[in-house]
């Protein structure tokens, strides 16, 4: 139950782009159609999935405070979490890497579709946000964090998808001229986040939800509380 | 600008509106859009970015030449990642409070577009000067858009300005609030960050035909 519970907030309450803006250039860059949101949604996916678990492991048995117990008495008092930065750099940008490369030799067509996104992927803050997120919202164990890195990448992947749907409908549209392309994407996708918004209470089902609300994403939580509050009094 | 040539003074002050970094070269937007619900925390964002930008342009056009190119997302990253270890340090150090609120987002400077971008585009084929100038401009562009995002949605999502009631008491009901205005909470939530962009953007490209997109 913690698990699935885990799994369809990271999709749809902390949605990577909806809620916390991460990767966002390539999510405005990759998306005008909708094949190749695909590809670079699929590499995203697969890049978190293996990347999230294994910043865990380095995390908890090297990073965190006293992280360092089981190699020896003396070195129980360490705490080397500021170096967490570059070791989660080093993992993702390791990994994709060592993904490109397997992939390059075992199955050279998934290579062909899904080549071409993995060096971007390097530098798209999904994947360090994700180790992040992970690391200050202490998830428990590697079985929690392996999700948290499938539904995260499954939200970013869903939306990229919907976006870059839009976008190849939005064309025929008579959009003002300033707003072509960039501006009215960015409006769109505005738009998207207040729609995910409403997913905020899927959980613990309506008004008890805020508590459960994001906290990262807005500094005035109790701001968040009384326009929602209003909401439901206008609802009800 | 008698200390720069015109050369170099058009690489500070292209970036500040026609090549904006956000909202022509859309590069940076990951990091930039969740913190900007306070102009305390954009300023604070955009100066930690002026120095990671400023110094790692530096740094990586004087080791251009030795790195292998094969590795050189690699090395870049590392240069990135060592900088954004010192400001979290420092506001951790000075400015505790702040450091919470800005929490994973100091850390995902390290992918901001904006800072490879630039390593690729420019630091990697100029010199350690005109590299400096070009990443200061660059941050200065980005943190113009973050600083008018953020005081647009203080100003209306909270009536404060950097924790300033400049609006009048919300409570007792002093200054705009005896008139019946209300702070409107929807600019304080994030999907209204991305709205804002989309506004400024719409405003320059009124006003500068030439970067309409077609």
């Amino acid at each position: 139950m913690e698990y699935l519970e885990l799994f369809f907030k990271s999709i749809f309450i902390d949605n990577m782009v909806f809620a916390t803006f991460l990767g966002m250039c390539s999510y405005l860059a990759v998306s005008k159609k909708v094949s190749t949101a695909v590809g670079l949604g699929a590499a995203v996916i697969f890049v978190l999935l293996v990347t999230v678990p294994l910043n865990w492991l380095l995390d908890q048995y090297i990073l965190r405070p006293g992280a360092l117990a089981w190699v020896g008495e003396e070195f129980a008092s360490y705490d080397l979490s500021f170096l967490s930065f570059i070791m989660f750099i080093a993992t993702i940008a390791t990994m994709v890497q060592l993904v490109e490369i397997i992939v390059e030799k075992f199955s050279p067509s998934l290579y062909n579709s899904l080549g071409i996104f993995l060096p971007l992927i390097a530098v798209n803050c999904a994947i360090l946000g994700g180790s992040l997120f992970m690391q200050s919202r202490e998830i428990a164990t590697i079985g929690l964090a392996t999700v948290y890195g499938l539904g995260s990448g499954i939200g970013w992947f869903l939306a990229i998808l919907a976006i870059a749907a839009i976008r190849e409908k939005i064309r025929y549209s008579n959009v003002p001229a300033p707003l072509r392309g960039l501006g009215i994407t960015f409006i769109i996708t505005g738009l998207m986040a207040i729609g995910f918004m409403s997913f905020g209470g899927m959980l613990t089902g309506g008004d008890e939800e805020t508590k459960e609300a994001p906290k990262e994403v807005a500094v005035e939580t109790s701001e968040i509380e009384k326009t929602k509050n209003k909401e439901t009094k206008i609802i009800n | 600008m008698g200390l720069l040539s015109k050369k170099d003074s058009k690489l500070i002050l292209d970036p500040l509106a026609d090549n904006n970094p956000i909202t022509i070269q859309v590069l940076g937007i990951c990091s930039a859009l969740a913190i900007t619900a306070q102009l305390k925390a954009s300023i604070v964002m955009s100066i930690s970015v002026l120095f990671v930008l400023g110094v790692g342009n530096v740094v990586i056009s004087l080791i251009r030449n030795i790195i292998p190119s094969k590795i050189r997302i690699i090395v870049q990253l590392t240069v990135v990642a060592a900088l954004v270890i010192i400001v979290d340090l420092v506001l951790k150090a000075f400015a505790y409070e702040l450091s919470k609120e800005l929490s994973v987002f100091v850390g995902l400077i390290i992918t901001n577009c904006i800072i490879m971008g630039r390593f690729e585009a420019f630091a990697l084929g100029n010199g350690p000067w005109r590299s400096f100038l070009d990443g200061i401009g660059n941050a200065a562009g980005y943190g113009v858009i973050l600083i008018i995002v953020g005081f647009f949605r203080e100003l209306l999502g909270s009536g404060t300005l950097m924790g300033v009631k400049v609006l009048g008491d919300p409570i007792e009901k002093t200054g705009l609030y005896a008139f019946g205005y209300e702070n409107n909470g929807f600019m304080l939530l994030s999907p209204m960050a991305l709205i804002v962009v989309g506004l400024i953007i719409w405003v320059q490209r009124s006003r500068n035909k030439a970067l309409i997109e077609d």
